[in-house]
């Protein structure tokens, strides 16, 4: 694997003027690296292409591992390990199931999507990817096209000709 | 990107803001020095924080004897404030999950604090049910796990024990959307900083990038987790409804107690949420942010739960006389007239009359009458809490062991000390974070910045 990358990238003030340039570098056929910018921009995901999330298929099935390991583990529990009456109600009293079943159900899913979240998003604490320009975070929004993917030449004319700010050079680790 | 906009709807960030402003005026709390005014309540705060570790320690070392709780009446100002507590760590997940859900944009100048308040207000309460258990050390037993005691389970048919999987669930499932909402914006810090506070940062931000699939993705697990917290957030209060509703005791034993309990939980923790953004507005200057609209609308939020839980309050008096059931009747009288007949009354005033003024707009866009009335109601909501436990408690079945019971100086300074816990908290948090959602208010700048709607627009998008 490459460990680094060289990348060209243009600066924008506003996510209008974002949106219409990965709008027509699109309509050119040009490969984009990424885009970055400090709030969710509406409407990005379709012109770039983005496929739907599937972190909600996944958080599913987390839930569905929290409804069976809270509903199977008290019937075992309760029985075949340690069978106990309670105020005259079966072994298997399942409508006092209930509450902790639908308890682990959310903890599972909320705990297992959070941590794919951070997993498929290359993310955790300390981890160090790397920032193309420290106001993305701040006001500014980014349209990045990799060298290897894209002729730089080509790339910086293409967003001299969208409304851009500035266009910068950077190397960065991959 | 021009969603429509209602031309009436007020504007909810004021002054022209730019996406820079809004970054620079709500990262500033964390760069500056803290003010006199910080000090000046962090100084106490801590001071309540210590006496409260004081009783902690005295409890344990001395027992649960040296509180005031007696044969008669074994739940007192512990379980109160544990569900006082429990109640104000609503509102969080309200504001953040179902306002999410139901797409208001009042909510983002809000919700980082609220959140912030659940998970503080949550460690709170839950520090009395495990005081309360005598022998901390033990405490690890009410969870489940294999053991060479047999191994030996524990009561899963239990309301108690329901309470413990509800509250701690409820604890991390808020706390993982409170950090997971943070991250963008610790990354905004983070790349502001420089030299070890940037090393700080960029450890806590997880490597945030901002990139587009990074914020779909991110976009998707709020939406699921609100999704999620949302029927969380009313199993909760109706789990420690049912702490009291599986029990036999007339005036607890009542189908009424879920939903009235959810209310009332919502209610308190929208005053709580008002008590605490009103006095941080003020001290770090977000009245751009948190504006009138926003206290305005928490006001309405606080009307229609307020009306609920004094319907509420009615539907049980008209219930007990309806039921023909002499026990249960008297219960109630006993609970308005009772010996106990001034926690009643400070209830239904605080709960149930004070909230009807808001039906005037005047007062509901009033920053003074507002502030001063959500603590009304938190003292009217702990009030609550107070009559149905200890009241109930005090007349039981036999009048031979009928008691009165009123808090030892250790209890009284547990609560004080909660209080310590979570003002000490809560102001770290100011100063290390940003109290407000940087990320989601540019987010809405468009569509509720006052240069793009309202009166004074200049701008169209």
């Amino acid at each position: 694997m490459k460990k680094r990358k060289d990348v060209v990238y243009g600066i924008y003030n506003d996510e209008h003027d974002l949106l219409n340039a990965v709008r027509s570098a699109k309509d050119k056929g040009m490969e984009i690296m990424d885009v970055y910018s400090p709030f969710p921009v509406h409407g990005l995901d379709p012109i770039l292409g983005l496929k739907e999330s599937r972190l909600h298929i996944a958080g599913f099935f987390y839930g569905l591992v929290g409804t069976l390991t809270a509903f199977l583990g008290m019937t075992w529990i309760f029985t075949k390990d340690w069978p106990i009456i309670f105020g005259g109600k079966p072994y298997w009293a399942v409508p006092s199931f209930i509450p902790i079943t639908f308890e682990l159900t959310v903890l599972f899913a909320a705990i297992g999507m959070t941590i794919s979240f951070y997993v498929v998003s290359g993310m955790g604490f300390g981890v160090d990817n790397f920032i193309l320009d420290d106001r993305i975070s701040d006001d500014k929004f980014c349209l990045a096209f990799d060298k290897d993917e894209v002729d730089a030449s080509a790339a910086k004319d293409f967003l001299e000709s969208t409304n851009v700010e500035e266009i910068h050079e950077k190397v960065v680790k991959a | 990107m021009s969603a429509p906009v209602s031309s009436i709807r007020e504007p909810l960030v004021l002054g022209h803001k730019t996406y820079h402003d809004i970054t620079e005026n709500l990262v500033a709390p964390t760069e500056k020095a803290p003010p006199l005014s910080w000090i000046a309540i962090f100084i106490p705060a801590v001071a309540l924080l210590g006496l409260g570790t004081f009783a902690a320690v005295w409890t344990i070392y001395g027992g649960i004897g040296t509180w005031n709780l007696n044969r008669t009446i074994n739940w007192g100002w512990d379980i109160t404030n544990f569900v006082w507590w429990i109640g104000i760590g609503h509102a969080g997940t309200l504001i953040s999950a179902i306002l999410l859900l139901f797409r208001q944009k009042w909510r983002t100048g809000v919700n980082r604090a609220a959140e912030a308040m659940t998970i503080f207000a949550v460690m709170c309460a839950g520090f009395f049910p495990i005081i309360h258990m005598g022998r901390v050390w033990n405490a690890m037993f009410i969870f489940p796990y294999p053991n060479t005691r047999g191994s030996l389970w524990v009561n899963f048919n239990s309301a108690l024990l329901w309470d413990v999987f509800a509250i701690s669930t409820y604890f991390t499932v808020s706390l993982l959307f409170w950090y997971t909402g943070l991250v963008p914006d610790l990354a905004t810090i983070r790349d502001r900083a420089k030299g070890l506070r940037k090393k700080l940062y960029s450890f806590f931000a997880l490597g945030w990038t901002g990139a587009a699939k990074h914020w779909q993705r991110w976009e998707y697990l709020s939406l699921v987790l609100a999704g999620l917290a949302t029927p969380l957030v009313l199993s909760v209060h109706t789990i420690v409804s049912f702490d009291f509703a599986t029990s036999m005791i007339p005036g607890w034993h009542t189908t009424i107690f879920p939903p009235y309990f959810v209310a009332g939980a919502v209610f308190s923790g929208f005053a709580m949420v008002l008590t605490l953004m009103l006095i941080a507005r003020k001290v770090l200057h977000l009245e751009q942010y948190i504006t009138i609209a926003h206290i305005e609308s928490m006001n309405k939020v606080i009307l229609t739960t307020g009306s609920i839980v004094g319907v509420a309050y009615i539907t049980e008096l008209f219930i007990s006389w309806y039921s023909g059931y002499i026990y249960e009747q008297w219960a109630f009288f006993n609970r308005a007239f009772g010996v106990y007949w001034w926690s009643y009354f400070g209830m239904m005033t605080a709960n149930v009359i004070s909230p009807q003024f808001f039906w005037s707009k005047k007062l509901r866009r009033n920053v003074t009458f507002t502030f001063f009335l959500s603590i009304f109601i938190n003292v009217g909501m702990w009030f609550e809490r107070f009559v149905i436990i200890a009241t109930t408690l005090a007349r039981d079945f036999l009048p031979s062991s009928w008691s009165y019971y009123s808090p030892s100086w250790v209890e009284i300074s547990l609560y004080l000390g909660t209080f310590g816990l979570f003002f000490t908290l809560f102001l770290i948090f100011v100063r290390v974070a940003p109290v407000v959602a940087i990320a989601e208010v540019k987010h809405i700048l468009k569509s509720a910045g006052d240069q793009y709607v309202g009166e004074n627009a200049t701008k169209n998008h």
